[in-house]
């Protein structure tokens, strides 16, 4: 085994370390601790991308020294590769992004705390994508559950409180589902590791036994996982998290704890069930119906509200729809654009948050969209990266969003029959709503302040520009490399099964 | 002139100049600064006062409205039919569960699943493979060792979680905030202080408890319990002897710099054992650790470190819950 297929496994204990080892550290040295953890891990992420991609094929990693069937284990092949890798950048430029500002917002004393529980979700995000073993992924939900509620309370005020309340409630109840889904899996085959229960899975389908067990088990995978990722009915603690959390809180959440959840539906779909098996059980079909009303309902309800990051909240309810629209279409073709979705929602969204605080420090401290007016003027490089990460949403050609639009149609073409005719429209809708409430507040920005507007002054902090730039020029190479980008996620989920 | 006089040319209603001065000078219109003229207040006074009863009036008219369309029978009926709804989707859930249970293989039935391979090895070379005679704490700290690692990262993330949302902060430029007072405060006043029978049963209790904590973390290979169960045994006595004795006595010895620095090491001597025989394990290295003779006390390799750094962060998480809940600090 050569140093570079270890880098799963060093990924994981890095974080894990840095997590508790931040609650010993002075403030700046967490914060400095997590930004340097995650260029760290997407370094290192990236060097075994570029080892996959030439090597191949998949590979196991025993945790321990047991085997397959007893001990745990890791997995990594070139798709987990390419998601921690963009996953952890991600995190480092929100990271960045928010570090200011999170000055303000999180109590100075606590801020050790607050950086130790963002490595913590890097961990949590590491092993979910690594991981072959189902109670390893239930293991580490937890931790990405309760350091969620963490950094959405870490600033502390009423809205936050209510909001960190109700995603536990609902996390939790998610949580609950999953571990009921694990332990059925287990009474039906007696194993916890990925490839032995598809093995045990698919003899048990063959034989017909434990049809209703085994729907039981699709069923309460999906909504776990589902009500965790805000899928469209199960999204409502989503806007109020999102919306009042501190901004690097809003943007990790948004891109990458949510992901991480999708992730793991995605492998257990795929890698543990056996998509023919959760294809012949229907459940795939409610996923793509809940995906389509996500990506409309989700737009409508960003065009009624009044506020910018509750809008830009709801947004993500909308794309969080596309993401599972395409892994409910049941084909290769669905599965490689959700996963480019991910990838490009996940770089957009963190860019939007982040500009739109700065957008609305340069407001005077409001989001309403009266006082917004103007703000792009007032500061120009926060508005250039919201106008592109807007037009990366809608679609605009060249951004990424067009290309994963693009896709999803070829995907739908290839579908055929009523699923292709049902996202098309889905498609098509949910671009007009977008482009109209994106591009509305989009022109509102460089409009005329409101009479009698005094803007206040405000801080524009160097390293939030630095981010924002980065971000917006991830955002164009992703538009601009689409294609191998694609070639790589087919690859890996070619090696997925 | 006199008082007197004035009094008595007031009385017979005679005016002298001086007067008319005086009287000129509390009457007269004050110059340009009309916001002093009596008239001027007035009227701000009463478009104020007439704003603030328009805005009562509205509000409360407001109220009433809510409060009497929260008694319409639309609203009721809306009400009445989320409440039908949601009992019927949990009906609906519990009896779809119980179906599934019912479907599930017969409990306890020896042809079942999970007697398999897995659990054959677990029992039948558990002993020789992990050296432990408890299997359980075999497959957990050795077979499952990352699952447990996981577990324990939990508990961390729940205390970071809980002190993030509780913590009061104790001192603000070098003096104690109010916050941090007034807890301490409600604490002596709401806590009972000197209960004799409570102190001597605690000094009865306490080290036995501790003691039979520590036996079950140190024995956590040998006989049945470990770091999980022996953690919250010893953090029950930390908690019992801080009721009976008060903070003061309690943060002697275990402060919020004792409990950061306990979970840390703990948590880092796992790290970093575990880390070893992963990375042996995954690279096919030999570890090296000699398993010893089962049922020494000394035995099974990294297992009863293991426990014991389960123990403490147990421990300290229940002890910190504890404190942490009842009055925001350690």
């Amino acid at each position: 085994m050569r140093l570079v297929q270890n880098v799963p496994f060093f990924s994981i204990m890095l974080c894990m370390v840095a997590g508790v080892g931040s609650a010993m550290l002075p403030r700046r040295g967490a914060q400095w601790l997590t930004a340097g953890l995650s260029a760290v891990i997407c370094a290192l992420n990236a060097w075994l991308l570029w080892f996959l991609l030439g090597y191949g094929k998949s590979y196991t990693y025993l945790m321990g020294h047991f085997p397959s069937p007893w001990g745990n284990e890791l997995r990594a092949g070139t798709l987990e590769a390419l998601t921690a890798t963009v996953l952890s950048a991600v995190m480092l430029l929100s990271v960045l992004g928010g570090m200011r500002k999170a000055e303000e917002h999180v109590d100075l004393q606590k801020h050790a705390l607050f950086y130790g529980m963002l490595d913590l979700v890097l961990a949590a995000l590491m092993a979910l994508i690594y991981t072959n073993d189902l109670f390893t992924a239930y293991v580490f939900v937890e931790i990405m559950t309760l350091a969620s509620c963490a950094i959405i309370m870490a600033r502390q005020v009423g809205h936050t409180m209510v909001a960190a309340m109700r995603y536990m409630m609902m996390s939790l109840l998610g949580s609950g589902l999953l571990l009921i889904a694990i332990s059925l899996v287990y009474n039906l085959t007696g194993h916890l590791l990925m490839e032995p229960i598809r093995d045990s899975l698919a003899a048990l389908v063959k034989t017909g036994a434990y049809r209703l067990p085994i729907s039981v088990i699709i069923g309460l995978f999906f909504v776990g996982l589902g009500i965790k990722s805000a899928l469209f009915p199960f999204h409502t603690w989503l806007p109020d998290a999102y919306g009042y959390a501190t901004p690097t809180a809003s943007a990790v959440l948004s891109s990458v704890v949510s992901k991480g959840y999708i992730f793991l539906l995605l492998k257990i779909f795929y890698r543990m069930i056996g998509i023919e098996v959760v294809r012949a059980d229907h459940a795939l079909a409610l996923l793509f119906f809940f995906g389509l009303t996500a990506m409309v309902l989700g737009s409508v309800t960003a065009i009624r509200s009044h506020d910018l990051r509750r809008m830009i909240a709801f947004s993500s309810v909308a794309q969080i729809g596309y993401i599972y629209a395409g892994i409910g279409l049941g084909i290769t073709a669905g599965v490689i654009a959700a996963m480019y979705h991910l990838i490009m929602h996940s770089l957009g969204k963190s860019m939007l948050f982040l500009s739109a605080w700065g957008l609305s420090d340069a407001s005077g401290d409001s989001k309403r969209f009266a006082d917004l007016r103007g703000a792009g003027y007032r500061y120009p490089k926060a508005g250039a990266a919201f106008t592109v990460g807007a037009l990366g949403m809608v679609g605009m050609p060249v951004l990424g969003g067009f290309c994963s639009k693009l896709y999803f149609a070829g995907a739908a073409f290839q579908a055929g029959g009523a699923s292709m005719w049902f996202l098309l429209c889905a498609l098509v809708v949910s671009t007009l709503l977008n482009a109209f409430y994106f591009m509305h507040t989009v022109t509102g920005l460089y409009r005329r302040p409101r009479d009698g507007f005094e803007p206040k002054p405000f801080s524009r902090p160097r390293l939030t520009t630095v981010a924002l730039w980065a971000f917006a020029g991830l955002n164009l190479l992703l538009g601009f490399f689409s294609q191998p980008l694609m070639q790589a996620i087919g690859d890996g989920l070619a090696m997925f099964s | 002139m006199t008082k007197n006089g004035r009094l008595s040319r007031w009385l017979a209603d005679s005016q002298s100049p001086l007067d008319s001065a005086e009287i000129r000078a509390l009457t007269e219109h004050a110059g340009d600064r009309s916001e002093q003229s009596t008239e001027a207040f007035d009227a701000r006074e009463a478009t104020r006062e007439r704003k603030q009863r328009e805005t009562v009036e509205l509000e409360r008219q407001l109220n009433r409205r809510v409060h009497e369309w929260s008694f319409t029978s639309g609203f009721r009926l809306l009400r009445r039919l989320y409440r039908v709804l949601a009992a019927l989707t949990c009906g609906g859930i519990v009896f779809f569960l119980l179906l599934t249970v019912n479907a599930l293989p017969p409990f306890g039935a020896a042809e079942n699943p999970y007697n398999n391979e897995v659990s054959r090895r677990y029992i039948e070379d558990g002993l020789r493979e992990t050296g432990s005679v408890n299997m359980v704490t075999g497959m957990i700290l050795d077979y499952r060792a990352f699952d447990t690692f996981g577990e324990s990262t939990v508990l961390f993330t729940g205390a970071c979680a809980v002190l993030l949302l509780l913590k009061l902060n104790d001192c603000a430029d070098g003096k104690p905030t109010k916050a941090w007072l007034e807890a301490e405060y409600d604490d002596r006043h709401h806590e009972p202080k000197n209960d004799q029978i409570l102190q001597t049963a605690a000094r009865a209790l306490t080290p036995v408890v501790l003691l039979f904590g520590l036996y079950v973390v140190l024995n956590g290979h040998l006989s049945p319990g470990g770091g999980f169960s022996g953690g919250a045994i010893m953090g029950a006595g930390l908690v019992l002897y801080l009721n009976a004795f008060g903070f003061q006595n309690t943060e002697r010895f275990f402060g919020y710099n004792t409990f950061r620095w306990t979970i840390f090491l703990a948590l880092m001597t796992y790290a970093g054992l575990k880390s070893y025989s992963f990375y042996t394990g995954a690279n096919h290295l030999e570890s090296g650790v000699s398993l010893g003779v089962p049922g020494a006390i000394f035995s099974s390799g990294f297992i009863l470190p293991l426990n014991i750094c389960v123990g403490l962060i147990v421990m300290c998480t229940m002890y910190g819950f504890y404190t942490l809940f009842r009055k925001g600090g350690l």
